[in-house]
């Protein structure tokens, strides 16, 4: 791990007694159109000093705009901030001296070189000259950005840039940190560099973080967590505190006759079972407080294999939004209600999509080097991977949408270098940010899709009525798409890619960010789907998703490092330092052996 | 205190100048885009009328008449084209392959030698005004020099007494290029400090970097003068480069001082980036604001500015309008400049009239700027 002290020249400013983030009904409304959208609701918080904060919560919960609050770029509606006991509202460019923000897509000057972007920055903190080069050293040192000075940062990989705008943002080492979504879209390897980063400099250099994320495993790695949902704060304490309140409630079920999805099922629609997921092979279950494990045999399921696990973070959210919403008396997630096979559920086994040394150049850079896999019919398949893996790529190819280098690939029976129009018939598409038309309204996606599809008539209405139904979009049929919660957006997207029957669908990271309660959702209707014999393939570059996958590829650099089940990929590299390996530490693993291989390569060469 | 303001100052600056430098746009909008509007209106655009298709129509041949339409053969202006009939003429004139044409009845000759007026019809294509107006002048001028001439041979007493002899000042050849040019460069100011500024800025909104600023110790201040600077060089280089090539290309004459043109040019710099900035205070993304630049800013400098259309011959509320143009200032300053020299009565109200527009934009921008995304 790259660590370096920083150089004690530069010194902390003096402690003072004021927590460095005090909130006060804290209250911040914005308006879209006509509609008013509370983006923090009185939100009340201290947070001592010397800690790392993790502000948590899903896409729309508010975090951006808490963290613009205490930067001084917005103004509360009402309430009060105060950071280090300054009120940020009366005297914002105080406060901006004691802070330091990095902004979601970092701040960086892509135009400019990483040395350009450090030199910009410490004359915009006021770093005397004669200290520059001391810190320019240690930070660069730290973020293993020193043989990289003179590159322009639009032509760093994801990970460098985030560790180029932290080392930005530090420049003049400030007083409280504020990093928004610094982890988002980057891979698990730079994520754990930049969270070792962020260790260092509270552990060794009492700086206090607040860092936002919507990733829940990483709250796990804060010292104290705020927890956002759709405004309010929902939760507040140690991350150790949220999973204590689980304890003994969470169990891995397994049942040797009956497949992992229809016990899944099974066990989400019992009374007093909070959550049910799909986790490898396994269903990992939640009970309500209270619960004996032994409903489950109770229930029908005798041959089921229980053991308990420890709790989650995850699973205490789960837990606050399921007794949020029963307070509010509104049915949680239609779980009770799983869509109908979008046909008859009589699917054959057999091969879907076939690819085989399936190649793509693009000018002398190989995007895709080389990769085969099969996919059967019905399965839900994922390709996992960090950015400029080659994933989208390969998902291009398979779409029919790029032209493949060489190599051959097999929707069906369709061969897609020769019959791409005809193949794609038979595919649909669900794009990573919903491109769906915001201003129209759901109906009208709808018709537009359907049409787009070449359905039209009588058929396309019994579609359009199926959609309606199905996903529960009735109720908001005439409501202007943008307008929507993100998972009715979801929904309706995922509606749109069905409404020509396709035999395969393809989803681009369907669950990024998405409130745990939709994302549940949204797989039972996939898992409704494969069952039913539609054929998934799933890319994504998150854990969380390729667990729900029934195998998949791990990509880096255009190549197929490793192929299996989630679960004989984490056994492959459980070894003394992980007795339990996650996808993570699995997929991690892989990435750090392809390094160090093709960094042998390059030296025998 | 004050170092730390030099200090951001000059990163800001240096940050501002290294993009300007990587950037083919920036580039292409101050140098490249200038010598191609030049060029285009130089060499291709003239409002000038040479070669106008005219019809002439001579119902009965005689000397009279054949010295008469000779006039117009003999012209830069016009190339004739003889019609056997007034109704075959009319044809080619719907069919506008004529642009207007000249009608000599039978009895042109006897009139004219029985000293009576006789009757000239004049059809003209009303669709192109300038070439209407044009034809129009011609055939009157033509006919008073004719008959003045005629009377002339006969030795008899001159029957019009007054003569018309137009004299044109201030662009004796009367050549548009000579003043589409100087006009020209307000437009290409306007695409640098408007256009540009406002595009530049909307860049650092759409990539986050604005955010990124806003947060350290940098004013609002120190952010827009950081901007100002290097786009005043930017559009000052393009006005030096318009100006050399309006010289020694097309050989405008520039016959006013160089230092008040300098001076002219840097208030309307000023008030050009005083409106780039508003814009882009209220237009974070790069679609909307060169939108909007081009609708306030560019269109008017190339409409109202009196640059291509006289301000004198627009309806009163139009001209009403031109005033809050603050091209229609330096366009008049510019003409004044390059083609009457420097005629302080007309340069000194319109440079006051920048001065205040530079005032008021910067004024306005730097009041909508804040620190706040809100």
């Amino acid at each position: 791990m790259r660590r370096a002290a920083l150089p004690s020249a530069v010194t902390m400013p003096p402690e003072t007694d004021a927590a460095p983030l005090v909130l006060e009904q804290l209250t911040r409304r914005f308006k879209i159109g006509k509609r008013v959208v509370v983006a923090l609701d009185a939100v009340s918080a201290t947070t001592a000093p010397g800690l790392v904060i993790g502000l948590i919560g899903p896409d729309g919960a508010g975090k951006t705009t808490l963290m613009r609050l205490v930067a001084g770029l917005l103004r509360a509606d009402s309430g009060t901030i105060r950071v280090f006991g300054t009120d940020v509202a009366a005297d914002p460019l105080k406060v901006q001296g004691m802070i330091a923000y990095m902004p979601q897509r970092f701040g960086l000057y892509e135009d400019l070189s990483v040395q350009e972007n450090l030199d910009l920055y410490a004359d915009l903190q006021g770093v005397a000259p004669e200290a520059r080069a001391a810190r320019y050293g240690a930070l660069l040192h730290m973020t293993g950005l020193t043989a990289f000075t003179t590159r322009l940062a639009g032509k760093l990989s994801g990970g460098m840039k985030q560790k180029l705008g932290l080392a930005c943002t530090l420049i003049q080492p400030p007083r409280l940190l504020l990093l928004d979504e610094p982890t988002v879209g980057v891979d698990p390897v730079s994520r754990r560099e930049l969270w070792a980063i962020v260790d260092h400099l509270v552990r060794g250099q009492g700086m206090s973080v607040l860092l936002s994320t919507a990733y829940l495993d990483e709250a796990e790695r804060c010292d104290e967590v705020l927890l956002l949902h759709e405004g309010k704060l929902i939760g507040a304490g140690k991350p150790s505190q949220f999973t204590q309140a689980m304890a003994g409630r969470s169990f891995q079920v397994r049942a040797a006759n009956m497949s992992k999805r229809a016990l899944q099922g099974a066990l989400s629609r019992l009374p007093g079972v909070t959550d049910a997921i799909i986790q490898g092979e396994a269903v990992r279950m939640v009970l309500d407080a209270g619960i004996n494990p032994g409903i489950v045999r109770e229930s029908g399921l005798v041959d089921a294999v229980i053991t308990q696990v420890p709790p989650r973070f995850e699973d205490r959210f789960i837990d606050l939004l399921k007794a949020k919403a029963a307070a509010m008396a509104i049915e949680p997630a239609p779980s009770a209600n799983p869509p109908a096979a979008a046909r008859a559920p009589a699917a054959q086994p057999g091969t879907e999509i076939e690819v085989s040394h399936l190649l793509k150049r693009f000018g002398d850079f190989c995007a895709v080097d080389d990769i085969s896999f099969t996919v059967a019919r019905g399965e839900i398949f994922g390709l996992l991977g960090a950015n400029g893996a080659g994933k989208s790529t390969t998902f291009r190819m398979l779409c029919g949408l790029l032209p493949a280098t060489s190599g051959s690939l097999q929707v069906g029976s369709f061969n897609l270098r020769t019959a791409a129009a005809t193949a794609r018939g038979r595919l649909g598409y669900m794009a990573q940010k919903f491109s769906l038309y915001g201003d129209l309204s759901v109906l009208q996606n709808l018709r537009f899709f359907s049409a787009a599809y070449g359905l039209s008539g009588a058929k396309r209405n019994a579609r359009i009525d199926w959609a309606l139904r199905e996903f529960e979009l009735a109720p908001m049929r005439d409501a202007t798409s943008r307008d929507l919660p993100l998972g009715f957006k979801q929904r309706m997207a995922l509606a749109c890619a069905l409404m020509h029957e396709p035999d395969v669908l393809f989803l681009d990271e369907p669950t990024s960010g998405v409130d745990p309660l939709a994302r549940r959702e949204f797989w039972q209707r996939i898992n409704a789907l494969a069952d039913s014999g539609v054929t998934v393939l799933v890319t994504t570059h998150f854990m969380d998703e390729a667990e729900y996958c029934d195998r998949l590829v791990i990509m880096g650099q255009g190549k197929v490092l490793a192929e299996g089940t989630s679960e004989s990929l984490k056994s492959a590299c459980r070894d003394a330092t992980h007795p339990d390996p996650s996808m993570e530490d699995a997929f991690v693993a892989l990435i750090e052996a392809d390094t160090a291989r093709s960094a042998a390569q390059v030296r025998a060469a | 205190m004050k170092a730390g303001i030099l200090m951001r100052l000059r990163g800001l600056i240096r940050k501002e100048s290294l993009q300007i430098l990587r950037d083919p746009s920036s580039i292409a909008i101050a140098f490249l885009l200038p010598a191609m509007l030049l060029l285009l209106f130089g060499y291709g655009v003239s409002l000038d009328a040479k070669h106008v298709a005219l019809g002439i129509v001579v119902e009965q041949p005689s000397a009279a008449a054949a010295s008469f339409t000779a006039q117009f053969s003999n012209s830069p202006y016009f190339a004739p084209r003889n019609f056997p009939s007034a109704a075959a003429a009319q044809t080619a004139l719907s069919r506008e392959t004529i642009m207007g044409f000249v009608w000599l009845r039978s009895d042109f000759a006897r009139r004219v030698a029985a000293r009576q007026d006789p009757d000239i019809g004049v059809y003209v294509d009303g669709i192109n005004a300038n070439n209407a107006r044009l034809i129009e002048n011609y055939v009157q001028q033509s006919w008073a020099d004719w008959i003045t001439s005629q009377a002339d041979l006969a030795g008899a007493s001159n029957p019009v007494p007054i003569a018309v002899e137009p004299r044109i000042w201030f662009n004796p050849a009367v050549s548009s290029r000579d003043y589409l040019v100087p006009g020209l460069i307000a437009v290409i100011m306007t695409l640098t400090g408007a256009l540009l500024t406002a595009l530049v800025i909307a860049r650092e909104w759409e990539r986050g970097t604005m955010e990124a600023l806003m947060v350290t110790r940098v004013s609002m201040h120190e952010i827009l003068i950081s901007k100002i600077i290097p786009y005043f060089l930017l559009g000052m280089g393009g006005m030096a480069v318009s100006v050399t090539i309006a010289v020694f290309l097309f050989g405008v004459p520039l016959l006013g001082s160089l230092l008040v043109l300098t001076l002219a040019a840097s208030l309307f710099m000023l008030a050009s980036l005083g409106m780039g900035l508003l814009i882009s205070t209220v237009a974070k993304n790069q679609f909307v604001a060169g939108q909007i630049a081009i609708i306030t800013t560019f269109l008017p400098a190339f409409i109202l500015s009196g640059f291509i259309f006289d301000v004198g011959s627009m309806p009163a509320p139009i001209q009403v309008i031109t005033h809050i143009v603050a091209a229609r200032y330096f366009v008049s300053i510019l003409q004044s400049l390059f083609l009457a020299g420097t005629v302080w009565s007309v340069i000194l109200p319109n440079l006051l009239a920048l001065l205040l527009m530079a005032i008021f934009f910067l004024g306005a921008a730097r009041l909508a700027a804040r620190k706040r995304l809100d």
